[in-house]
């Protein structure tokens, strides 16, 4: 989990959380669920390896809910 | 610990009103809060005098600022009230956070020595402007401090404004070559002026208490998400002098200030947290914050400072800090102005570098007060993400914001990097280090208090120019030495660095020339 838990943003990462609540302004629940699974797509096709994609799914499910 | 005793300041009667001919006033400011009593004293390090107008003629009186950062004791050491101030203050550099009862994480806010002033301390604002004024009243000749003056009307020209003052003994007019708005976030001559304050209403309310008490907390800065003990999204406990802790609540919009207000309804919500310890209740508000601020500072004759040009939500401390930052800004300029050493147009100068600094400020503290109230259940969520993963994954922790607290505003923006092998480029503050002058320990920057400096880093000889003080620093031999190196590490050798009197570097040089260095102060000075 090491990598994961690794902080890549920095000072950038407050700036990123607020674009992450812009972007779900205005949208209902089930909108919101749904940006984020186009997110999570997006996000995972960038990545583009399946053996981390599969490690950060552990890491997420690890963390309770 | 004896409480704070509130005393008067009294009330003369003005010149103007007591018979006395009229004087001419080259700087009028409004407002004796922290930010115009420092200011009055800033120009009277310069020389420079100015009268100094409230309508109160009593200190702050509430629960107001306590939190006060690193730059602003280095700018209130400047103006000779910093070790007082540190000494009778509460210091502090960690943060702790929690998530219900259980420690998220722990930030270190100043983890490395050789600096003089620490990260923060805590010390209530009635203390603070007590010091000012007590400073103030060191330049009897310079700082012409008049309570119970309040204004009612201002007219500003191209060359000076008037304002109309209230006293008990009547009114009167005052005419100065310029005036400084010092008076706080509902700034009675914003107004009178017409001039529009814009921003976001955090729609939340807080319960701020100030309760003495004795028990052994911690100095840390603790903050609470959904805490066990009280039923709202946060708390904050902070110590203060005098036995005086600070607890912030977290209401939710729909509360009612006025019930939440009720000892009957405080007491057991401070309970809840203090346990069965006993104590007295020293001062109970329920707030409502907002981030805004004027589009422009500099309006004519008339300078905006402190709380009447910008306003911030208090979770990062960058109220009352902001605005000390304001008058580091102003207070060399002004000087300059008024003295005829500079022209009039170095103003627009310190608009853009406040309105920017301004900006940070805002956006932080939006940004804090926006994670603290989740406005719809998606923004919970994700919160909830956040504060989940953080006791494992250390990136989660820094996305956690339960405040970013003031910092120094970088101005590199308003600078050309040319010497990019300088550790610290133009635009910054200058970095504090231990050095020794005749055989005496100082600080860089206790020797970096008045006009132009130029200093050469790892020795060397410097022109000599009107209006510029130069000073050596090297490992063993210099103005100032640098026994233990901090200075050298951060500065590097053989580069002189030219600071500006509010001891921001404005260039680096690995030659001083005179031409050079009079270029640049010449700039700054609009010559
Ligand atoms: C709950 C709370 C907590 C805070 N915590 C912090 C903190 O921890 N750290 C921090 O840095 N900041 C903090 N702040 C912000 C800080 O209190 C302000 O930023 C600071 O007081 C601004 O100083 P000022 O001199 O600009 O204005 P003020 O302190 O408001 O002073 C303005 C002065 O102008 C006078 N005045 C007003 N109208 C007139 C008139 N018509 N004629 C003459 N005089 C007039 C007033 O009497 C007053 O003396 C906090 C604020 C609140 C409310």
């Amino acid at each position: 989990m090491g990598d994961f838990a690794d902080d890549r943003l920095g000072t950038a990462g407050d700036d990123f959380y607020e674009a992450l609540l812009e972007a779900h302004k205005g949208l209902s629940f089930e909108k919101s669920a749904a940006l984020n699974a186009r997110l999570v797509l997006i996000l995972a096709n960038r990545i583009g390896d399946l053996e981390t994609l599969s490690a950060a799914l552990t890491a997420a499910r690890g963390s309770k809910e | 610990m004896p409480r704070y005793e509130y005393r008067r300041f009294g009330y003369t009667t003005p010149p103007e009103l007591s018979g006395g001919r009229p004087r001419d006033y080259k700087v009028a400011i409004v407002g004796a809060g922290p930010i115009g009593l420092a200011l009055a004293i800033d120009l009277a390090l310069k020389g420079v005098a100015s009268v100094v107008l409230d309508d109160n003629d009593v200190v702050s009186i509430g629960s107001r600022a306590i939190c006060w950062a690193k730059r602003t004791l280095e700018i209130f050491d400047r103006l000779g009230v910093g070790e007082r101030m540190v000494e009778k203050g509460i210091t502090w550099k960690v943060g702790r956070v929690y998530h219900r009862d259980r420690e998220l994480y722990a930030f270190d806010l100043l983890p490395e020595a050789g600096h003089k002033m620490p990260a923060f301390i805590n010390l209530q604002q009635y203390y603070v402007e007590q010091y000012l004024v007590d400073r103030a009243r060191d330049f009897p000749e310079l700082v012409d401090l008049r309570f119970k003056n309040n204004v009612i009307g201002i007219e500003n020209s191209n060359s000076g404004a008037t304002i109309k003052l209230e006293t008990p003994d009547g009114t009167y007019n005052l005419a100065a070559d310029y005036v400084v708005a010092c008076d706080g976030a509902r700034s009675p001559i914003r107004s009178m002026l017409g001039l529009e304050f814009r921003g976001q209403l955090f729609e939340e309310r807080f319960l701020i208490a100030d309760i003495e008490m004795q028990a052994d907390f911690p100095a840390d800065r603790r903050f609470w998400f959904e805490p066990t003990f009280h039923e709202g999204e946060s708390a904050l406990l902070h110590k203060q002098p005098d036995d005086i802790y600070r607890i912030d609540l977290q209401l939710g919009w729909d509360a009612d200030p006025e019930e939440e207000k009720k000892p009957e309804k405080v007491i057991p919500r401070i309970k809840a947290i203090v346990g069965e310890r006993p104590f007295e209740i020293d001062w109970v508000s329920v707030y409502t914050f907002q981030c805004s601020r004027l589009e422009r500072f500099v309006h004519g004759r008339v300078i905006f400072a402190g709380d009447s040009a910008h306003v911030v939500s208090p979770f990062g401390a960058r109220g009352g800090n902001g605005g000390i930052q304001d008058v580091d800004a102003l207070g060399w300029r002004l000087a300059a102005v008024v003295k005829g050493e500079a022209s009039e147009g170095i103003f627009e100068r310190y608009n853009a570098e406040r309105v920017h600094g301004a900006d940070e400020n805002i956006k932080n503290s939006a940004r804090t007060t926006n994670f603290m109230t989740p406005k719809s259940d998606m923004e919970k969520m994700m919160r909830r993400a956040v504060l989940d993963l953080a006791a494992e994954m250390p990136f989660a922790r820094r996305l956690i914001n339960s405040g970013r607290l003031s910092v120094p505003c970088s101005l590199e923006r308003f600078y050309n990097r040319h010497l990019s092998a300088a550790p610290l480029p133009p635009g910054r503050v200058a970095v504090d280090a231990p050095l020794e002058k005749n055989g005496e320990d100082t600080w860089l920057l206790s020797e970096l208090d008045a006009g132009f400096t130029l200093v050469s880093f790892g020795g060397g000889a410097g022109p000599a120019i009107a209006g510029v003080r130069h000073m050596s620093v090297g490992a063993d031999h210099g103005d100032l030495i640098d026994r233990r190196g901090f200075a050298l590490d951060r500065y590097g050798t053989r580069l002189s660095y030219l600071f500006r009197p509010d001891q921001h570097i404005c260039a680096v040089f690995r030659k001083p020339t005179e031409e050079y260095v009079r270029a640049v102060v010449d700039k700054e000075l609009g010559r």
